[in-house]
């Protein structure tokens, strides 16, 4: 069988340390936004990246931070702050940043209450010279959560492929759109990313062999190989919460089915029964159950059964059909892709009362996917012809684009908490 | 006349089953009966291995190679039978060819629903071949879901291109 394209395979790392692969559009806010005045930490211009500024900027895409900008007024310690100026803020940000003898850098900075005139936050960061940004995203993370009692995403990442006419890329990149790094370049087709529970792997699907096969690659070692390579199709990885085992679909035995495996490719066995289309598993935060699309029912639903297998319950009712199921990191609700009238929106339905949230409303969205904190939700959709990213906020409120500077852009996967 | 007619559909049979490509397959013997004015002589010549392989005739019904399906259906349709039963013929009395039917399907709904959904696709095609004679070991089957559009475009003159599964041969 003479192979007609040539592949190229680069395991490249490239960073662009400058410049975002990806123009972030805001709309909406959230339902109370705090005001905030983020001062330009001392020194920070001897930097890569201003530290204010990325702090500015992460929590201004949150939607719940209003920034105010206080031009003139640029305090570094405690003692230089006068309160009385600072009245329409609710809080300010001062600090300083050092380049010591090695090269590394050291950041300090402090996070006041205005109206309180006292400390929330006080921290002091070493870090590596080049990690101006990873810095500024964990202050940021440390304010988001001081705020809203939940966990910043700021310091997560994002996996993509990016098709540009015959060539795509796997790509990881931050959650911001920096940093974009190239996983695999190929000029077959990629989907199906899949970050492990710990991010040090993502498991996805190529066509390079002629049909859709499984690989597995270390994001550290760039090393890969192919978890399933079954005749048939092998595609839609899903990790378990422990990373012990994925869930696979194989079409080896006729039609699409589930099955559990190994991380090493071992200990194969099938966990879906019904003879029609079984795809797209997500595992529950505790590993017990699993979440997956079918159309043995004749319309494509989203089912709900134990990880090893069994009965299968129906979860979906509305609409015509619904695809791509993700469980919530807490457990207890579940975002979907809801197809109605010929149009794809992205949904969220809740366990308990099973009531469902439509979140987007222009009709061309898919793959949906949660930040690790359950707040946000990243999807795939088109602007003005071209493939681009998406997020909304869970409560619908806070929408954001995310436009590729080249090529299009699909399959999009929120990665987890760094450890 | 009739010694004749069967001795040279007896070589053109060997000869077709013998080779793959048309320029092996010559067999001087047929080539050199001068075909008569007599229907039994132009149907022994249109057998001939000496004339091209049906697979490579453009106005043969062979030439069709795909098959076209309604929105999320995976049954072949009325006007795509007889294409694919007369592959599955020609893979009956060609037991050394093989194909892959590769299934596709639009861009609506899920990647991965739509890879399961070209699979399917492929597997129909696949079963029709199998009744009309082809073996099983003769076909293996692919998905491209909607990672492979033959034509782009939001809109049903593209969608209904894409809704396709071809027979390759190999």
């Amino acid at each position: 069988m003479v192979l007609r394209n040539i592949i190229f395979v680069f395991l490249v790392l490239v960073a662009y340390p400058v410049q975002a692969a990806l123009d972030i559009e805001i709309t909406g806010a959230g339902e109370h936004q705090i005001p905030i005045s983020i001062v330009a930490f001392a020194g920070e211009e001897k930097l890569t990246q201003k530290i204010s500024a990325v702090i500015a900027s992460d929590l201004k895409r949150s939607g719940l931070f209003r920034l105010v900008d206080h031009a003139g007024k640029a305090p570094h310690e405690m003692r230089d702050v006068s309160f009385g100026d600072w009245a329409e803020v609710d809080a300010l940000t001062i600090g300083s940043a050092t380049v010591l003898a090695d090269g590394r850098v050291e950041v300090k900075f402090r996070l006041l209450d205005t109206h309180k005139q006292s400390q929330l936050l006080g921290q002091s960061v070493v870090s590596k010279g080049d990690q101006a940004r990873a810095i500024a995203h964990r202050i940021a993370d440390m304010i988001y959560e001081k705020f809203t009692g939940d966990a910043g995403v700021f310091s997560t990442r994002i996996a993509y492929i990016n098709r540009e006419g015959k060539v795509n890329r796997l790509v990881v990149a931050d959650s911001d759109g920096y940093g974009e790094q190239s996983i695999l370049t190929l000029k077959e087709p990629i989907m199906s990313p899949a970050w492990s529970p710990d991010g040090s792997h993502l498991a996805y699907v190529t066509f390079e062999q002629g049909r859709a096969v499984t690989y597995v690659q270390s994001l550290f070692t760039r090393q890969r190989f192919a978890l399933a390579a079954f005749p048939g199709s092998n595609s839609a990885p899903a990790w378990a919460p422990d990373g012990k085992q994925l869930a696979i679909v194989l079409t080896r035995d006729g039609t699409s089915a589930i099955y559990l495996v190994r991380p090493d490719g071992t200990g194969l066995r099938r966990i879906s029964y019904s003879d029609a289309i079984d795809t797209e598993p997500s595992f529950s935060p505790d590993g017990r159950f699993l979440l997956f699309a079918s159309d043995r029912g004749g319309t494509v639903q989203i089912y709900r059964m134990p990880a090893e297998g069994g009965y299968a319950e129906r979860m979906t009712f509305e609409g015509n059909n619904n695809f791509s199921p993700r469980y919530s990191p807490d457990g207890n609700n579940f975002v979907f892709m809801h197809s109605t009238g010929g149009q794809f929106y992205i949904a969220t339905q809740d366990f308990q009362t099973r009531q469902m949230q439509v979140l987007t409303d222009v009709g061309w969205e898919k793959k949906p996917s949660f930040a690790p904190n359950g707040k946000i939700v990243l999807f795939a959709t088109e602007s003005l012809g071209r493939g681009i990213l998406a997020t909304v906020s869970s409560d619908g409120r806070v929408k954001q684009k995310m436009i590729p500077q080249q090529g299009d852009i699909r399959e999009p996967m929120w990665g987890p908490f760094l450890k | 006349m009739k010694k004749l007619t069967i001795s040279v559909l007896l070589v053109s049979l060997l000869a077709a089953c013998a080779s793959n490509k048309p320029a092996e397959v010559a067999a001087p013997a047929a080539a050199s009966e001068a075909p008569a004015a007599t229907p039994v002589a132009e149907a022994a010549k249109e057998v001939a291995p000496a004339a091209t392989d049906a697979l490579d005739d453009a106005s043969s019904i062979l030439a069709k190679r795909s098959a076209f399906f309604d929105f999320d259906k995976s049954a072949v349709k009325a006007e795509d039978k007889p294409a694919v039963q007369a592959h599955g013929q020609y893979l009956a009395t060609h037991a050394n060819r093989k194909v892959v039917v590769e299934g596709n399907a639009d861009e609506r709904g899920s990647s991965e629903y739509n890879l399961a959904l070209g699979n399917r696709r492929a597997e129909s095609v696949k079963k029709m071949l199998i009744v009309s004679g082809a073996k099983a070991s003769q076909i293996s089957t692919a998905s491209f879901g909607e990672e492979k559009p033959r034509a782009t475009g939001h809109n049903e003159a593209a969608w209904s291109q894409n809704r396709r599964a071809d027979i390759v041969y190999k």
